[in-house]
């Protein structure tokens, strides 16, 4: 009884304080890691700031035109020639052909590689399936100017005929619609080359999703007659969903972000081409490597502020595939 | 467990079920397992189980941990043979006929012999409706009325009155065992004629197993049902006849087969009444 007299007595607690004092070891390897958590931080953080630092003259100098604007003209060479007209740098044309080309990639890119991944996953024996495995990693490590001469040499030809048959058929929508019969060297084509380069990411991301979808769940679907696709949909793509959209920006960053496999392939012209299948267009990454060369103290400072718009357009792209990711990834897990 | 068990006290509640003999309800001929064998890789679990289901009838499948029984049963509606280096020897028969016979198209095997697991696996991005009507559209069976379905799988099951004002939310919003319950919902929309139930009430509190148990009773009324189950009690309470099964070092095997008031009163194997009576296991 004196036990639960005392606790009757006594008054509600303030919740106690919970600390730990860790072992010197173990303080010890937490700010190694700490540190290597922090580098990717700073690095990025670096990065940004120089880009800002350096291009800051020139977009304030620009303004919005900096990001509408078409036209790409430094009156001063890199020999320090100064020419008759003042100086206009604008990106826009540049920004629109970064936001197609790569949404070319990921709309052709995303189904292959989902494809993919429900194969080596769900369809693929053994023997075949840990060959295709390697071919993939393997082509996540393949050297992108090598992709871009293979999309300049061999896979032109081709692609200008598939970009004539959609034009042929296709034509009443504006996308497919061309005003000079030039077809090579266009943002199709070099869509096509992205989307293969961002295939191996999307599809190790959707092979790694899939794999974890629960077992019980499957064999619920199984036991329930379903045949292997009625599964796949009604159990698989709903539990991978938010892991396929995970991969897709990443292949868009990635495809947003690659230089010289476009600068290879695409015929780089200032102006706003919404016409996929005509022969002009550009990125921004492209432009950087386009103009770099050459480029006087000035006009390296009008592409690092490009550079910096780049940047940020990712982070954008990136932020808005968390969004995605949070919101439908409750759903179906 | 906290009661004592003893063969009588078992052989009491067995005693004192209804029992119903094969061939007395109309429901075609069921289900029978002829020389069964089992493997995964080399490792062989399963020897040599022939075992009928008459239909209409509950089959309790006891033994201890590891003796095949679930794999046993997984080898009625081939779901053995996901696990991958899985093998059977055999014969199952579906009214007659080989289930693993060349050609036989497996998902109408399952459709005729469902299955409810021992973790209540609902689809959680359907919504109960969704849930119980999944078979369906998983199997690709054509439904005119589809509400009726609903209600009267629900109904059967014994979920209709807690979930008939939410059929629109999730599935994983159930306790589990309503999510099991509703797990036998999902099974019974596709109108299969046997039932399998790996430890179905294993994961639930008693409340939520007795009202499994009353499904499973109603439920036999109309289909063969053929349950795992590690509680004597519950082999003793639902089951028409039981089954022992045990792995002695070797492949797990069928020890003794019985009418379940004898299994449980006066089993003819020695093994049998050891471990009914708690001695081991």
């Amino acid at each position: 009884m004196a036990i639960t007299e005392r606790q009757a007595s006594s008054p509600i607690p303030t919740p106690r304080e919970i600390t730990t004092q860790p072992r010197r070891s173990d303080q010890f390897f937490r700010s190694i890691v700490f540190l290597g958590g922090l580098s990717s931080l700073v690095i990025l953080s670096a990065i940004a700031l120089f880009l800002g630092i350096r291009g800051f003259e020139i977009i304030t100098r620009e303004g919005l035109k900096f990001i509408t604007g078409y036209e790409w003209y430094s009156s001063i060479n890199a020999d320090g020639l100064s020419g008759d007209q003042p100086s206009v740098y604008g990106i826009g044309a540049m920004l629109i052909g970064t936001i197609i080309t790569a949404l070319i990639a990921v709309v052709i890119g995303v189904p292959i590689a989902v494809a993919t991944a429900l194969f080596l996953n769900f369809y693929a024996p053994n023997f075949l399936k840990g060959f295709l495995v390697s071919v993939v990693d393997l082509m996540a490590a393949f050297p992108s100017i090598l992709f871009g001469l293979w999309g300049l040499n061999v896979l032109m030809p081709s692609a200008e005929y598939w970009a004539k048959l959609l034009h042929k058929y296709f034509s009443f929508v504006p996308l497919f619609e061309v005003s000079a019969p030039v077809f090579t060297r266009s943002p199709f084509v070099a869509g096509v080359v992205l989307a293969i380069m961002i295939i191996p990411i999307v599809t190790s991301v959707a092979r790694e999703v899939f794999s974890q979808t629960p077992l019980d769940r499957i064999q619920a679907a199984y036991a329930l007659g379903a045949t292997k696709w009625s599964m796949i949909r009604a159990v698989v793509l709903p539990f991978g969903s938010s892991g396929v959209v995970g991969g897709a920006m990443l292949g868009l960053g990635r495809a947003m972000g690659e230089t010289v496999a476009v600068f290879t392939v695409l015929n780089i012209v200032f102006q706003a081409n919404f016409q996929i299948l005509l022969g002009a267009g550009g990125n921004v990454a492209s432009l950087i490597i386009l103009k770099f060369g050459e480029a006087s103290a000035e006009e390296i400072k009008a592409l690092m502020a490009a550079g910096l718009i780049l940047f940020i357009l990712t982070l954008v792209v990136n932020m808005i595939a968390d969004l995605i990711v949070n919101r439908s990834g409750r759903q179906g897990r | 467990m906290a009661e004592q068990v003893t063969p009588s006290s078992l052989a009491g509640i067995a005693g004192s079920q209804p029992r119903k003999s094969p061939g007395t309800i109309p429901l075609g001929t069921g289900l029978e397992a002829r020389n069964v064998h089992a493997w995964f890789g080399k490792n062989h679990v399963l020897s040599d189980i022939s075992l009928d289901f008459a239909s209409g009838t509950v089959t309790a499948l006891i033994g201890p941990s590891g003796c095949g029984k679930s794999t046993f049963i997984r080898t009625l509606n081939r779901m053995h043979e996901f696990i991958p280096t899985a093998a059977m020897a055999g014969e199952v028969l579906l009214d007659g006929k080989d289930v693993y016979a060349p050609g036989t198209d497996v998902t109408k095997i399952r459709l005729k012999i469902g299955m409810v697991f021992q973790k209540p696996n609902p689809f959680p991005s359907m919504s109960i409706g969704e849930n119980v009507l999944a078979g369906l559209k998983l199997a690709q069976l054509k439904q005119s009325n589809k509400d009726d379905l609903l209600e009267e799988c629900l109904v059967r099951a014994g979920l209709w009155n807690e979930v008939k004002d939410r059929l629109d939310a999730h599935g994983g919003s159930l306790s589990g065992g309503q999510q099991q319950r509703l797990c036998i919902a999902r099974s019974l929309a596709v109108r299969p004629q046997v039932l399998l139930m790996d430890e179905p009430c294993s994961a639930l509190d008693p409340g939520s197993t007795l009202r499994i148990e009353e499904t499973i009773r109603e439920l036999s009324e109309t289909m063969t049902i053929v349950i795992v189950t590690h509680n004597m009690q519950q082999a003793a309470r639902i089951s028409d006849y039981t089954s022992f099964f045990l792995a002695d070092g070797g492949p797990g095997v069928m020890v003794e087969v019985g009418p379940t008031s004898e299994i449980f009163s006066r089993p003819k194997d020695q093994r049998t009444e050891n471990y009914v009576t708690g001695r081991f296991g």
